[in-house]
């Protein structure tokens, strides 16, 4: 304890004011009880792994890709210094055992303390100038409570000494995730995964934990340090992303790392309006504006979101028309003509689609859509009297549009389109009308005329097809007449 | 400081290095007996204990970018445009704040600001000593150093230069300390670094000083001295091949000097700021102190 405070002096002077007032108070109650620490080794491979477990390399999932027989090995042909070092060989895309190569080196005790370290450090060279996809501490396969990645680190053919910051040393009195590493095939090309990648190999030597005094201008950051502005309404969930910290290196050389939500102290400005836990999850509990921001080891995080908060998630209008002029699809104000499926699961499809009742109101809410539909193909709707089809359109971002193409599936109850036009094939027929124009926050109503190819076929509407967005709710889907 | 080419700067430093070592083995009694600083007769100072602009009393202005001295760049391709205005010197909490701006101003894109004392304090000799914070970040280049009191009559480097502390924002860890004179200036100074241990200029306050006394001139930081200057070493080091008649000749026992403090933005020897320097950028001075 004492160290640790000791250590914090030279860091700011008033607070190491505070922290001295506070030593001086704890000091008549401590002579007595004193406060369990943890050993602090700051070695983790060295010419052999130090105080590490059993398994020494333990790997990420295998389920996931990651290869836990042919990448890891303790060489002693190659050194940075001493007499071994971890060899790594990083698999094909292609290897039937996995195509990643990655794991974790955790202590074989209850944990380190390492809150007199500033970085992890390691010296590592590869067989070509590939990059490590991340390489960092504090995966533990338990709580995985104070992670650090640097990502996208570009080994070089060299024995080179690397530096990954901690954020918070103070956070680490009892760390037990040492060392992690993620390793994929080398994109030569760099067009992307596509299988073209090839094997690579690295070599890793003199891990450890160090006090290097040399980090300076810490600038921890929220969204990028972006100013988020976003609307949202009771219930809305926010999650703070993603959380980084940068260090300048003696070298001069800003090095930016992802750290774990549990570095930082979230702040709401109105608590009221939306609180924030300890892992960044914002929650919207009512109306008004909060600004969330964060803190990391007192200095102020770049970056926040101010959430403005209308309430309660609006209704959309209730529907006018008497019940006698409309063949309803999906509202609360009608009885449904049919059981419409939200859910076809057509391939390619990314959307994901939810009905919710807010209020006792059903509301269908899409994200992320590229194409779906609602269909109702087992019991077509004859709408040869209608004129319209009416639907209400919830958006949170006014440039969304979507289209809508109302399909007639013909008297064969199928629906038929063309895999390549998208077009209605064989007796089926559509017309379409894209939403756009549409309003933040609010409910737009859209009275699409039953025209185009419609206009003389409209007696086995059996779809409506969704395309784009991609974020939208929708309320109120009926045909009608005046 | 003025004409800077700094080509062979890592070079020169090796050298002089090497003559360092040599001087530690033939002459171990200096070595050993050397105080880092032994005058204490306070003659200067200022505290910056008066909030706003320095006081004119002790300091003056270099203004603009060098065009109206006759060296465009100062001398040294630099980018900023020196003014006066709060915005780039100020006092306030006890510290001299000298700021470098990224903004157009009068035809440059960065603004920053040198005091000096000339005029108003030149002295010969003595112990010259700042206690400073410095900024960070690629092309950021401020400086704390002396300057003959005679420039225009005998053409620099004929009048000597003091380079007491040079530091460029992307070696956080690493200052440096110069002299320039006939036969060894601009590239050819004589130079060496000084590396912090365990610690960065631009986390906390340092002091940079030299004890400047006939015929050597000490370097340190902190506690520690890390160069010593001597004729002898000036004779060395200095250029023979299209080099003055004089190359070599000490030019630090014959005349006052005065003080500069200056923070360039850019320029042959640190570079051009690139996408990380963060702007604006400050050094602290808690205090300049001249002693007999």
């Amino acid at each position: 304890m004492k160290n640790i405070k000791l250590k914090k002096l030279g860091n700011a002077y008033i607070l190491g004011l505070i922290l001295i007032l506070a030593y001086g108070c704890e000091r008549d109650v401590t002579d007595d009880a004193v406060p369990a620490t943890f050993n602090s080794t700051a070695d983790i491979f060295i010419d052999n792994p130090v105080g590490l477990t059993d398994e020494f390399f333990e790997s990420f999932d295998p389920a996931e890709g990651y290869n836990t027989d042919d990448t890891f090995e303790v060489v002693s042909d190659e050194a940075y210094e001493g007499t071994s070092s971890i060899r790594i060989d990083v698999p094909s895309p292609d290897n039937p055992n996995g195509f990643l190569a990655g794991g974790i080196f955790r202590d074989r005790g209850v944990g380190r303390d390492l809150s007199g370290y500033d970085a992890l450090t390691f010296w590592a060279k590869a067989t070509t100038t590939a990059t490590l996809a991340s390489v960092g501490f504090g995966a533990d396969f338990e709580e995985d409570k104070f992670t650090v990645v640097r990502n996208d680190l570009e080994l070089t053919t060299n024995w080179t000494k690397y530096i990954i910051p901690i954020p918070d040393p103070s956070k680490l009195e009892q760390e037990r995730g040492l060392f992690s590493y993620i390793a994929a095939p080398f994109d030569v090309l760099g067009d992307g995964p596509n299988g073209n990648e090839i094997g690579w190999t690295f070599w890793l030597d003199e891990i450890r934990f160090e006090k290097l005094g040399t980090l300076g201008q810490p600038r921890p950051r929220i969204y990028n340090g972006e100013e988020l502005v976003e609307e949202a309404f009771t219930g809305s969930t926010f999650q703070v992303n993603p959380l980084t910290y940068t260090a300048n290196l003696p070298t001069g050389i800003n090095t930016t790392v992802t750290a774990a939500p549990s570095y930082f102290v979230f702040e709401s400005s109105s608590p009221s309006v939306a609180s924030v836990n300890d892992l960044g999850e914002i929650t919207v509990l009512g109306d008004g504006t909060t600004t969330v921001t964060a803190t990391l080891a007192n200095v102020l995080a770049e970056g926040s979101i101010t959430i403005t908060s209308e309430g309660a998630f609006p209704t959309a209008p209730t529907p006018t028309q008497p019940a006698t002029n409309v063949l309803s699809v999906f509202s609360d104000a009608y009885t449904a003509e049919v059981i419409p499926n939200f859910t076809p699961n057509f391939g390619g499809s990314t959307t994901v689609t939810t009905v919710t009742s807010i209020n006792g109101d059903e509301i269908a809410n899409y994200t992320n859509n590229n194409f779906t539909g609602i269909l109702w193909d087992d019991s077509p709707i004859d709408a040869s009297a209608m004129q319209f089809m009416h639907v209400d359109v919830f958006v949170s971002d006014a440039a969304t549009s979507v289209e809508f193409q109302i399909r007639d599936i013909g008297p064969n109850g199928m629906v038929e389109t063309n895999i390549f036009t998208g077009q209605p094939e064989g007796d089926d027929a559509d017309y379409r009308f894209t939403a756009s124009g549409l309003t933040a926050g609010a409910w737009t109503q859209f009275e699409i005329p039953l025209a185009g190819n419609l206009a003389t076929q409209r007696d086995n509407l059996g779809a409506i097809i969704l395309v784009n967005g991609p974020d939208f709710i929708l309320d109120n889907i009926y045909f009608y007449t005046n | 400081m003025m004409n800077f080419k700094y080509n062979n700067l890592r070079i020169n430093s090796f050298k002089i290095l090497c003559v360092c070592a040599m001087l530690c083995l033939t002459n171990c009694d200096t070595d050993e007996t050397q105080e880092v600083a032994q005058l204490t007769n306070l003659v200067w100072q200022d505290e910056f204990s008066v909030e706003g602009a320095p006081d004119p009393t002790r300091w003056t202005y270099d203004l603009g970018d060098g065009t109206d001295q006759g060296i465009p760049g100062w001398g040294n391709n630099e980018l900023q445009y020196y003014t006066d205005r709060p915005e780039n010197v100020t006092i306030e909490n006890g510290v001299m704040v000298l700021t470098a701006r990224e903004e157009s101003f009068m035809g440059s894109n960065y603004t920053s600001a040198r005091i000096t004392t000339q005029g108003l304090f030149e002295q010969r000799y003595g112990r010259f000593e700042a206690r400073i914070r410095l900024p960070v970040g690629k092309g950021i280049w401020p400086a704390f150093w002396l300057l003959g009191n005679d420039c225009d009559q005998n053409a620099w480097p004929q009048c000597g230069e003091i380079d007491i502390m040079e530091y460029v924002g992307d070696r956080p860890t690493v200052v440096f300390g110069s002299v320039h004179g006939p036969g060894y200036n601009a590239g050819d100074s004589i130079s060496k670094e000084y590396t912090l241990e365990n610690d960065r200029f631009d986390e906390g306050f340092h002091i940079f000083g030299i004890e400047w006394g006939p015929d050597y001139i000490n370097y340190y930081v902190d506690g520690d001295l890390y160069q010593t200057i001597t004729p002898e070493i000036t004779a060395e080091e200095a250029l023979t091949f299209n080099a003055p008649a004089n190359s070599g000749e000490w030019v630090f026992n014959g005349r006052p000097f005065y003080i500069i403090i200056n923070m360039a933005v850019g320029g042959s020897l640190p570079g051009a700021p690139n996408a990380e320097t963060e702007f604006p950028q400050s050094m602290y001075v808690d205090y300049v102190r001249v002693y007999n």
